[in-house]
């Protein structure tokens, strides 16, 4: 199978601090990679790479091949934990948010039958994931679990090739969790989507993913820690997912990152 | 009941709210009416009748010399003056403050300029207006511009620096230009945060305004009352600060609804 995304030898490293080091991956087409590993280990800093926010400081990152700008472009789409809808905006405004950059570009937003067209669209996005009754609404007034449904959609509406997901689910209560984990399985499937996503909880990464990475240190210099930076260390591929209604509650007690650093990017 | 369990509701809170202003309005009269017990012409605390009389010529008859009608001259200067620095600050706030907070490079090579800027106490620039644009309209509304704007321009730049970074990244991924980015992000939300820094503004822009009207001027709400300060002319002088008051906490209240309108989104949303 070809790689859709490739890490070629890549290596992160601030001034003498190793952040990543020899990351060697190839993620196939239409796969939804988890990456769990505890705090530091470079689970965000991994994101932030393929989203184009920092530059490899050593070896290459190809998508289709081709090497990535460290620039965020549309063909990578994102949603984080919190803050990746705009509050400002409608419901429907904000998933046509993508058709008014592509199409408007000195206005930033479509008229007349290209924003009809836009509009219907957004409309039949918002409808897979259950927003249509709130068209209207401000993205500010829709409660946690509604902006996460209301940032895929935003996503997927601009055809990215990859989906990136920052703990998307982390901030948002079990039973809804439970929802959006529903409708995030549907979406790949029904959108053909190549999702990565890094996640706190292991079982959420089990039942999601098709494959999953564990980022950690491979080895650690206790006299200088930052000289050794983090890789996947375990890379399993899924052959069998558990039951979508598997429990939280049990194992909300061991998730591996005890310190909780939610909210970073 | 504890006393930090107390909380009024909003009718006997207007109420509790008019008490005080009352309390000074009572007070002020017995004040005066115990001095003028005393001495029949005193000066310094006129009737309410003395300011009625004094008023009633300057907004009712023509000024012979100018043919106008003196209070009504006054309010129209200094609004005039007033309206127009604050809209050049408003306007230059809004261009710079986007500029400087939506491009780091931008912020890198303007941002210590501005910050040196603000911290000169404009009253101490005012000599320098006047030697540079003359005594007339032009070093009035500046002394307000240079006064006022890069207290905006800060204000406006932090707030759209401030926008979470999660937010830029996502208009990005959409496909945004930085001109899309400024436009269609970082604009309206720096809109609401504008106005509210208009108003906080409006205060300051009265004391320029008026310490301008002082020093060098021949019409407006702040040369009346320093020239009939010389007369003792407390008749005067009371009448016109409750009538600059007024016009501050109107334009106040005038921004807000403003605000609160145009902008539904950043106004007490549930969340």
């Amino acid at each position: 199978m070809s790689a859709l995304l490739a890490f070629d030898n890549v290596w992160l490293e601030y001034g003498d601090k190793v952040v990543l080091e020899r990351v060697d991956l190839a993620i196939a087409e239409r796969s939804f990679v988890s990456i769990v590993g505890p705090s530091g280990a470079g689970k965000s800093s991994f994101l932030r790479l393929v989203l184009g926010q920092e530059a490899p400081s050593r070896g290459r990152i190809l998508l289709d091949g081709k090497q990535l700008a460290p620039e965020c472009g549309p063909d990578r789409g994102v949603v984080f934990q919190r803050y990746s809808v705009f509050p400002h905006l409608s419901v429907l405004r904000n998933v046509m948010f993508a058709r008014d950059c592509a199409k408007a570009r000195f206005t930033g937003r479509l008229f007349g039958a290209a924003r009809r067209r836009a509009a219907e669209e957004a409309e039949a996005m918002l409808a897979e994931v259950g927003l249509d009754d709130s068209l209207h609404l401000y993205a500010a007034q829709l409660s946690g679990g509604m902006q996460q449904r209301l940032a895929i959609a935003q996503a997927l509406i601009a055809r990215p090739r990859v989906l990136l997901l920052d703990e998307p689910f982390g901030a948002l209560d079990p039973g809804i969790r439970q929802d959006m984990h529903r409708l995030i399985l549907r979406l790949w499937e029904e959108h053909a989507l190549t999702v990565l996503m890094v996640t706190h909880d292991i079982t959420e990464a089990f039942k999601l993913g098709t494959r999953v990475l564990a980022f950690d240190k491979r080895r650690i210099d206790p006299h200088a820690p930052h000289r050794f930076g983090a890789t996947a260390v375990y890379d399993l591929a899924l052959t069998r997912k558990l039951p979508l209604d598997t429990p939280d509650v049990s194992v909300s007690g061991i998730t591996i990152d005890r310190v909780g650093n939610n909210g970073q990017t | 009941m504890r006393w930090v369990n107390v909380r009024p509701n909003r009718r006997s809170a207007t109420a509790l709210g008019a008490v005080p202003m009352l309390l000074v309005m009572v007070a002020y009269l017995f004040a005066s009416a115990a001095r003028h017990a005393a001495n029949a012409s005193d000066k310094v605390l006129p009737t309410p009748a003395a300011m009625v009389a004094a008023m009633r010529g300057l907004l009712l008859d023509a000024d012979p010399l100018s043919g106008q009608v003196i209070f009504w001259a006054d309010t129209a200067a200094s609004l005039e003056r007033l309206g127009l620095g604050l809209g050049i600050c408003t306007l230059s706030a809004l261009l710079v403050g986007m500029v400087l907070g939506v491009l780091p490079a931008a912020r890198a090579t303007l941002g210590a300029l501005v910050t040196t800027i603000a911290v000169i106490p404009p009253i101490a620039l005012l000599p320098i207006l006047f030697i540079v644009f003359g005594l007339g309209e032009t070093a009035k509304v500046a002394l307000i511009v240079i006064g006022i704007t890069p207290f905006m321009i800060r204000d406006v730049a932090d707030h759209v620096a401030a926008l979470p970074q999660e937010q830029l990244i996502k208009a990005q991924t959409l496909g945004a230009s930085s001109w899309q980015l400024a436009l269609r992000v970082a604009l309206p939300q720096a809109m609401p945060r504008l106005i509210s820094g208009l108003r906080l503004s409006l205060g300051p822009a009265w004391v320029y305004l008026i310490s301008a009207e002082a020093i060098a001027s021949d019409v407006g709400l702040g040369y009346r009352i320093f020239l009939v300060r010389r007369y003792l002319s407390m008749d005067i002088i009371i009448p016109y600060v409750a009538w600059i008051s007024l016009l501050a906490i109107a334009m106040d209240f005038a921004l807000r609804q403003l605000s609160r309108r145009a902008f539904v989104w950043a106004h007490q949303m549930p969340r």
